[in-house]
């Protein structure tokens, strides 16, 4: 077996640096009260021992005290909390314009697809020095998307999407694993991101392309499920259009709206009936169950798109009569 | 359990008292004398605790190699699973509150009895139920969920016994709502004359505060339970989205119960210290209102912190931001305690026996557990080490290492008062040395694996965490010999310790002032109280000073 022991993880991205900085103030804190404590239990107890010191002194208290190691700990708590809160905040925003890459957890093995259409399994390619963003899924229970090495980690729901985002600084392999517990082989779920030189990166990426990328997969099923049929840009369509839905906010019908972002849209294709769009009927069936989660996130990818091409193909215009008519009515 | 008494000289055997008052085991299954309860409770208990590490020593010997190649994995996740079930709903909650507090609370507040006997006897029997129940569920093919039954996986995609399981749980649940009732109405109606709220030990508070949290919170656990139930055999929407429901409902309500179940084990168990320590310094206790407050503050705190169990588990970034900083609240009235503690020795006069010794030993791995919990409660450092072996360490530093500290102190401090015998201090000395190294060994290195990645509940796992794995199980092996050192002493002590007399610590306190073993009603008069707590210098009464 060897005795390597490692004491500390690889830091690999920005956030390793931010989150080890905490954890070395909290380790100096830890280490600081438990050598007071320590120290001062030790000193009395041998200071004060019976056979030294007979007759305890009664000492019934003192406010003072109880205030000054109420007060001091409270401080350091508070900046404790705020500086932590401040990197969680972080965490939870994913910077604009990063790489966006799609990830479905299933029982048991993590699946990854890129916009470009390349696929891997418990593998992920990334470029060093560039942010990523995964819009994770799960296919069945709750997994957890967990990199030890940038010290991210976010838990992957069926039936919602979550993000987790990082900017890998060092190019290597490491870890990856599922950290919430998911049932027989869950130590098994487990894999390897890979961090490459962008030109790397680029030239794996061109490797690994198959059927096309996610937008235009995402474009061929909603025509084979015959989607368009009912989005369509022209008025009085059975269904809303969704040019340039992505992003902005929705009225229902009876009341609540909801910004369209990418867990409203597989809502609305799993479970139509839930949120209907102000001045539509609910006559959209349900896909529940015939549409993969990957096959999902394509159709998400798909509608996300139409959002984007709307300004560069018809400026000015409103967005309804950017999109083309797509089939036959 | 009766055998040793009737074996037992000739003194103790001449005078009647609890544990000769009635023979035959129909004696002791009918009988509704809490202290007979309370020994009903340690011996059921100790054999949950020795199942549950049985159970850890399994994981333990597993984790000895990186490849999972003792038992297969699915056996892997049950022997956890069980181990966490065990532990903690059958040994860690019942343990202080059930036996020490059982026996201790009416002796201290000079009561005959609790204030309902027979629903105290119920409330055992539960217990058995529920342990029936889940012990059903091992023997039938056991369940691995893990003891926290995160769904959807338990309520549709597990293939294991949850339901004989949970409703095990969920029937020892109500034995905890009926003895913490029990507590509140006994501690309200049935102190002895004089002895007012701020005459009480604190270790009468700190159960008071423990059964508030039993009577509130056991009950969400009890419906979260239900529905679990109801999803798995009815298939009805609630956690499961498949089914309409949402899984994150299940962890909010699980955590409302279940972080505040943390504060169920240890504040009894910071109850005895308080006990301990005061005991053994010749002191009362400094700042007795700070500390009996701090116990009622946690209790109260304890149940707004529930969502930090789930920072990285899709809620939002504000509701983490409140949870985050009603945790570094409730960590305040934690520290106040253990700053108190250390300064009652100030100035005391501190002998080392045996409870003493286990006193020092929880103020240490208290303190390095509260240390810990800094960690988890920092939002961008939980979301590093949440779900990993930071999070084992910690809690175990806390809920195992606290209660068990507290529980082995206070057993062997009252042990005189239960059976009327001394165990053999060198041993006992010994035994704490021994769970106190053995715990640092067994558990420290898991801090050091937690930050470096390694996710709990893995059957197997990378290479390089091999190390520090062997040293956590090199350390359990100690850890369990520290455990089993207890067990035979205490019992050989039970028929052949040296009769302690009623007061062998000169100790203050009501259960002091009573014959060992007490008789049947407790008092041979009901005790009048005249005195503050820790009336250690009652001659030279001071005011509180400050």
């Amino acid at each position: 077996m060897g005795f390597d022991l490692p004491l500390f993880p690889d830091q690999a991205s920005t956030m390793a640096t931010r989150v080890d900085h905490l954890y070395f103030y909290l380790l100096a804190v830890s280490a600081f009260f438990t050598i007071l404590i320590t120290a001062m239990l030790i000193f009395f107890a041998i200071r004060y021992r019976r056979a030294r010191h007979p007759n305890a002194v009664p000492i019934e208290g003192s406010t003072k005290l109880e205030l000054a190691w109420t007060g001091i700990p409270l401080i350091i708590a508070m900046s404790m909390f705020v500086w932590a809160a401040n990197i969680f905040f972080a965490m939870n925003r994913p910077p604009r314009g990063a790489l966006e890459i799609y990830a479905v957890g299933k029982q048991w093995m993590w699946k990854f697809e890129h916009v470009g259409g390349q696929r891997e399994i418990n593998q992920l390619h990334v470029p060093v020095g560039r942010d990523v963003k995964l819009t994770m899924i799960s296919q069945d229970v709750i997994h957890s998307m967990f990199f030890p090495a940038f010290r991210v980690k976010q838990d992957v729901l069926p039936n919602r999407y979550t993000t987790v985002w990082f900017h890998p600084t060092k190019i290597g392999t490491y870890h990856l694993f599922c950290a919430e517990y998911c049932g027989t082989k869950h130590s098994g779920m487990i894999g390897q991101v890979v961090v490459m030189e962008p030109a790397q990166y680029q030239a794996w990426l061109a490797g690994g392309a198959q059927g096309g990328s996610l937008v235009a997969s995402g474009e061929r099923l909603f025509r084979d499920l015959a989607c368009d049929t009912c989005h369509r840009p022209d008025t009085g369509a059975r269904g809303p259009d969704l040019a340039g839905l992505f992003g902005k906010p929705v009225r229902f019908a009876g009341g609540g709206s909801a910004v369209a972002d990418e867990t409203y849209i597989r809502e609305s294709i799993t479970n139509p009936a839930a949120k209907v769009v102000e001045g539509f009927q609910p006559i959209m069936p349900t896909f529940q169950g015939q549409v993969s989660e990957e096959g999902l996130l394509q159709l998400v990818a798909y509608i996300k798109s139409l959002q984007t091409q709307t300004p560069a193909a018809a400026p000015g215009a409103p967005p309804a009569a950017a999109a083309p008519p797509r089939g036959n009515p | 359990m009766s055998t040793a008494v009737a074996t037992a000289p000739e003194s103790i055997h001449r005078r009647r008292h609890y544990l000769n008052a009635d023979y035959g085991i129909r004696s002791w299954l009918f009988t509704t004398d809490h202290k007979r309860i309370a020994l009903l409770y340690l011996f059921s208990i100790t054999f949950f605790f020795a199942l549950g590490g049985l159970f850890a020593v399994l994981i333990r010997l597993e984790l000895l190699t990186p490849a999972g190649d003792l038992m297969t994995s699915d056996t892997y996740n049950k022997v956890f699973t069980m181990h966490g079930i065990m532990m903690v709903f059958f040994f860690l909650i019942p343990s202080v509150p059930a036996t020490l507090g059982n026996f201790l609370i009416p002796m201290m507040i000079g009561a005959r009895d609790l204030a309902f006997p027979k629903l105290n006897l119920a409330s055992w029997y539960l217990f058995m139920a529920g342990g029936v129940f889940a012990l059903y569920s091992v023997v039938t093919g056991g369940i691995d969920t893990g003891w926290t039954f995160y769904t959807p996986f338990s309520t549709t995609y597990s293939n294991t016994k949850v339901i004989p399981a949970a409703l095990g749980i969920l029937i020892a649940g109500f034995s905890s709502i009926f003895t913490g009732l029990n507590f509140i109405v006994t501690v309200h109606r049935m102190r002895a004359p004089g002895l007012t709220w701020f005459r009480l030990p604190l270790f009468v508070w700190a159960n008071y505060a423990a059964s508030l949290i039993m009577v509130l919170g056991t009950p969400v656990l009890a419906i979260t339970i239900i529905l679990v139930f109801l999803e798995r055999a009815f298939h009805i929407g609630i956690f499961d989205p498949r089914l309409g429901g949402d899984p994150i409902l299940f962890q909010h309500l699980f955590w409302f119960y279940s972080h505040p179940a943390v504060y169920i084990m240890i504040l009894p168990s910071m109850g005895v210290m308080s006990e301990l320590i005061s005991a053994f310094s010749r002191k009362r206790v400094f700042g007795y209102s700070f500390v009996a407050f701090s116990s009622v503050a946690i209790a109260v705190f304890g149940f707004l912190v529930w969502g930090h169990h789930m920072f990285v588990s899709g809620q939002s970034v504000y509701a983490a931001m409140v949870f985050s900083i009603l945790s570094y609240l409730v960590a305040i009235p934690s520290a106040v305690k253990v700053f108190n503690w250390t300064a009652t020795l100030y100035k005391g006069s501190v002998s080392y026996q045996t409870p003493m010794l286990y006193a020092f030993g929880f103020l240490g791995l208290f303190t390095i557990g509260g240390l810990t919990g800094l960690f988890l409660a920092a939002l961008g450092v939980d979301v590093h080490v949440t779900d990993t072996y930071f999070v084992v360490a910690h809690f175990h530093y806390i809920m195992v290492g606290g209660v068990i500290m507290g529980y082995l102190g206070g057993l062997h401090f009252w042990w005189p008062k239960i059976t009327g015998r001394l165990y053999p201090e060198g041993w006992a000395k010994l035994s704490a040395l021994v769970v106190f190294l053995g715990f640092n060994l067994t558990f420290f290195p898991q801090f050091v694996l937690g930050y470096l990645g390694m996710p709990r509940r893995y059957h197997a796992y990378p290479e390089e965490f091999q190390v520090l794995n062997v040293m956590s199980s090199a350390g359990a092996s100690i850890l369990g010999v520290g455990y089993l050192l207890p067990l035979f002493y205490l019992l050989w002590s039970m028929r052949y310790g040296p009769e302690a007399g009623p007061n062998p610590f000169d100790a203050r306190g009501l259960e002091w002032q009573t014959a060992s073993p007490p008789p049947t009603h407790n008092f041979e008069q009901v005790p009048i109280v005249q005195e503050e707590a820790y009336a250690y210098h009652a001659a030279q009464e001071v005011p509180v000073a400050g």
